[in-house]
């Protein structure tokens, strides 16, 4: 089960993921993504305090869009993950590619 | 012990896997950490067969038998039909999966940097990748 919520503050888009992404429900962060890009949005922040599980399926939806990022000056940040999702994201080096903090305070003021 | 599960080919197999592997991965010499990989790699072999070698048939299915030995745990999946063997899949640079906005192909790392080895055979239509983890002492 996969739960995304989309939270507007200030100038930030927050969307909070809630549960595990795999396969199946990847798509419903890339379509989050796609309608914020779409809309403008010039900082993407992931909540990931709840976020209990990721396949390669949700991360290669990050890595998709990291150029779209840098073509559109976007400011994407993750921040909030586990430990162990962490971990995933280094054991592919993806913690080099993206910009990832222990916190939302420490990511908006970074 | 050993564990088996049928799983049929579709995408909401993969949480009926996950939870098969958190009632089977239950030994005490696994931490956490161990557990989440190890479940995160087994489900993307299963994951590649259900989506690129079964396009997601609910009526093909896959097997898979997890057995338990004092060093090792080895998990063993088979299916039948076009044979997808991971050994031959070269891992692509992480630049170039981000340089054509794939979002595929993360996977197959993952599962050669989680797995201690990695087998593959075809024999008569049946495909069954072995997939072995060492435990730490």
């Amino acid at each position: 089960m996969l739960n995304i919520i989309s939270v507007s503050e200030n100038e930030n888009d927050i969307l909070v993921l809630e549960g595990e992404v795999d396969a199946s429900n990847s798509v419903l962060i890339d379509e989050a993504i796609m309608k914020l890009i779409e809309e403008g949005s010039k900082s993407i922040l992931i909540n990931g305090h709840k976020l209990e599980y990721i396949s390669s399926a949700g991360l290669g939806v990050f890595m998709s869009y990291l150029e779209d990022f840098e073509e559109k000056n976007v400011d994407f940040k993750i921040f909030g993950l586990s430990d162990q999702v962490f971990e995933v994201f280094k054991i592919l080096g993806l913690h080099q590619l993206m910009n990832i903090y222990p916190s939302k305070e420490v990511a908006l003021n970074s | 012990m050993e564990h088996r599960i049928t799983l049929y080919c579709q995408i909401t197999a993969l949480a009926e896997l996950r939870e098969f592997l958190r009632n089977t991965l239950t030994m005490p010499k696994l931490s956490d950490s161990d557990k989440f990989q190890i479940t995160l790699a087994v489900e993307e072999v299963c994951a590649n067969l259900i989506i690129h070698s079964h396009h997601c048939n609910p009526t093909d299915h896959i097997e898979l038998e997890v057995k338990s030995f004092e060093n090792k745990l080895i998990f063993e999946i088979k299916d039948q039909g076009n044979a997808f063997n991971l050994l031959d899949y070269e891992v692509p640079d992480l630049m170039k999966v981000k340089g054509e906005k794939r979002k595929g192909g993360l996977g197959i790392i993952l599962v050669k940097r989680i797995m201690d080895e990695i087998e593959f055979e075809s024999y008569e239509g049946m495909n069954t990748c072995r997939l072995i983890k060492w435990f730490r002492s």
